[in-house]
C-alpha cells in the first residue's frame, strides 16, 4: 500500500500540476490581487502610515502580502477538487486499484507548488518596489518553510470545502475571510493603534505571530519566541484541518 | 461445475435517511455477458453501481464482484473492473493521450505511451489524439472515457447511462464501442433508462423499480412474460429518429460508422 500511494502521489501531482501549466492564469491570478494590494497599501496609506519601525513600509507589510497571496491560492485548490469531484474523475480514481489518499495528496502538493510560484512572482513584484532584505540564505529557507508550512495548513483546510460544498462559488468562498484575516493583524499597521478588543483578537491570531516573525527575519533580527508561536499555529491548524478533510472524504467515499 | 459468476448480489439494501434506494437486490451476471439493469430516474441503478464498485457501502447483503466482497475485499474487487460513470470521467485540461497515459500509469501498465497509441486508433481518436479533451464534442469524451476504462483488462466494465446526454449519432457510436467490447469475452454491466438501448445491447435484462428487480431475463424471456403479441395493422411513418439521422448522417445512411469524427 505505501509502494503505491507514494507513485500514485507522485502520478497525480503531475497530472494537476501539467493542469497548473496548461492555465498559468491561475497563478497570475493568485497574484494579482496581492500586487493590487500592495500597490495600494505602499503608495497610498503607507504615508500615512506610522509603523514606529527604522525599515522602508515595502518592507513592512510585506509578509502580510504574501499570507493574502496564499489565502487567495488555496482558493484555486478547492475548485480543483470540486471539479474532479463533480466530473466524476474521483469516482474513476476511487474505483481503480490505487492508494485512495493519494488523490488528496496529489491536490494538495499541486497546491503547495502553484502557491510557492506565486509567492515568487509577488516577492520579485515588491524588490521593484524597493523592498531589501539582509537575509542569509539560511533565514530565507527558514521564511519558506514558515510559508510552505502555512500554505499546507491552508492546502488542508481547502480540501473541505472542496469535497463537500454545493457548488462552485461555494467551494471558494471559504477564502474570502481567510483573504481579510490579515488586516486585522500586524500585517499593515501596528496593533497597539487598535480598540482593545480588536487588539486582543488581531493579537491572538496565527496572522500576527507569522507576520512578526518573518518580519524580523528579514530585518536580520532574532523573531524570538514569536516563531515558535508561529510554528505552533501552523501545526495546530495543519493538525485540525487535515483530520476534519481526511473525516469528509472518508464520509464522502465511504 | 458452474464457474464463478461475474457478480452476485444477494439482499442488497441502501437507505439515505428515511429514502430506502435499494429495498433488497438480487442479482447474478454470468461473466462474458452484456447485462442490463434498466429501470426510471430514482429506480437505484447509480446506487447500485456505485456499491459494486466500491464508491459506496450497502445497509445490508453481500455482494461480489468476480469472486470477491464488496465489502471486505475492495482491493481486489478494483483490481477486476473499472467504471465509466455517469458523466464521462475525462480530464478535459488533458489531452486524450494523456488521459490514456495516465490511467495506464495507475494501473502499473508497462509502456502507457504504446497502450494510449493503440486504444486512440481503436477508438478513431488517432487525429484528435493530442488536442484538449475540452475540445471534443459529447460522443468523442464518450469514447475516450470508455477507452480509459479498458486499460488493464478488467473482468468486469460498469457503463452507467453511457448515452444520456448524447445526441442520437453519438449514442450509435457508443453502441457500437459496447458491442465490441462483449466480443472481447468482458462482462459488462450497463445501465440505462432507455428499453432501445437494453433491447440492442444486452444478452440478458433486469428491471430495477422502486429498489427491486421485479424482472429478469432474456428480451424472450421478458417478451413472454407479457400478453401475446396483438396483431394491428399500422402504416409505417419513419420516426423522427429515422428523419434526423437520414439528415444529418454524413456517411450514407451508415451512422455507427467509426469515421464521422467531428471537427471543432
Amino acid at each position: 500500500m505505501n509502494t503505491r500511494f507514494f507513485g500514485d502521489t507522485a502520478i497525480l501531482t503531475g497530472r494537476s500540476l501539467r493542469h497548473i501549466g496548461r492555465s498559468p492564469d491561475t497563478i497570475v491570478t493568485t497574484a494579482i490581487t496581492p500586487i493590487a494590494m500592495m500597490l495600494l497599501f505602499v503608495y497610498v496609506f503607507g504615508g500615512a502610515i506610522d509603523t514606529g519601525s527604522t525599515e522602508n513600509y515595502v518592507s513592512y507589510q510585506l509578509p502580510g502580502i504574501l499570507l493574502i497571496t496564499i489565502a487567495s491560492g488555496i482558493a484555486y485548490t478547492a475548485y480543483r477538487l470540486f471539479q474532479d469531484k463533480n466530473g466524476g474523475m474521483f469516482d474513476r480514481f476511487q474505483s481503480m486499484p490505487i492508494a485512495r489518499s493519494a488523490v488528496l495528496w496529489g491536490h494538495v502538493l499541486t497546491s503547495v507548488v502553484a502557491n510557492m510560484i506565486s509567492l515568487v512572482v509577488v516577492v520579485l513584484v515588491a524588490l521593484l518596489m524597493g523592498f531589501r532584505t539582509g537575509a542569509s540564505v539560511l533565514d530565507w529557507l527558514a521564511v519558506i518553510g514558515i510559508l510552505a508550512l502555512f500554505t499546507l495548513a491552508l492546502t488542508w483546510l481547502a480540501v473541505i470545502p472542496g469535497l463537500t460544498a454545493g457548488t462552485v462559488e461555494g467551494a471558494s468562498a471559504f477564502s474570502y475571510p481567510l483573504i481579510f484575516l490579515p488586516f486585522l493583524s500586524s500585517a499593515f499597521v501596528p496593533t497597539d493603534t487598535m480598540p482593545a478588543p480588536v487588539q486582543a483578537f488581531a493579537e491572538h491570531q496565527p496572522v500576527t505571530s507569522i507576520v512578526d516573525s518573518i518580519r524580523a527575519i528579514f530585518a536580520g533580527q532574532d523573531p524570538g519566541n514569536e516563531v515558535w508561536i508561529a510554528l505552533a499555529w501552523c501545526v495546530g491548524l495543519l493538525v485540525v484541518a487535515y483530520v476534519l478533510a481526511t473525516a469528509a472524504y472518508r464520509r464522502r467515499f465511504a | 461445475m458452474n464457474p464463478t459468476p461475474a457478480i452476485e448480489i444477494a439482499g442488497l439494501t441502501k437507505s439515505y435517511g428515511d429514502v430506502h434506494v435499494l429495498q433488497g437486490v438480487d442479482l447474478t451476471i454470468e461473466k462474458g455477458n452484456i447485462f442490463a439493469l434498466l429501470g426510471s430516474n430514482g429506480a437505484g441503478k447509480t446506487t447500485t453501481v456505485k456499491i459494486l464498485t466500491t464508491l459506496l457501502k450497502a445497509d445490508g447483503g453481500t455482494a461480489t464482484v468476480n469472486g470477491f466482497d464488496v465489502a471486505t475485499q475492495a482491493d481486489d474487487v478494483r483490481g477486476s473492473i473499472s467504471l465509466t460513470g455517469q458523466f464521462a470521467a475525462v480530464d478535459e485540461i488533458l489531452t486524450a493521450r494523456e488521459n490514456l497515459i495516465l490511467i495506464a500509469k495507475l494501473r502499473r501498465q508497462k509502456n502507457p505511451g504504446a497502450i494510449a497509441d493503440e486504444l486512440l486508433a481503436r477508438f478513431s481518436l488517432t487525429e484528435a489524439g493530442n488536442r484538449k479533451v475540452a475540445t471534443y464534442s459529447g460522443g468523442m469524451r464518450r469514447r475516450v472515457d470508455i477507452a480509459m476504462s479498458l486499460i488493464g483488462n478488467p473482468s468486469v466494465i460498469f457503463l452507467d447511462e453511457p448515452t444520456t446526454g448524447l445526441d442520437p449519432e453519438a449514442r450509435l457510436e457508443v453502441w457500437q464501442t459496447v458491442k465490441e467490447l462483449a466480443d472481447g469475452g468482458t462482462t459488462v454491466l450497463l445501465t440505462t433508462q432507455y428499453l432501445e438501448e437494453a433491447e440492442q445491447l444486452a444478452d440478458r435484462i433486469a428491471i430495477l423499480h422502486e429498489g427491486r428487480i421485479i424482472a429478469n431475463g432474456t428480451l424472450a424471456d421478458l417478451k413472454a412474460m407479457f400478453p401475446p403479441a396483438k396483431k394491428e395493422y399500422v402504416e409505417k411513418q419513419p420516426s423522427l429518429e429515422d428523419i434526423f439521422l437520414a439528415i444529418t448522417s454524413k456517411s450514407n445512411g451508415k451512422p455507427a460508422s467509426t469515421t464521422t469524427v467531428k471537427e471543432s
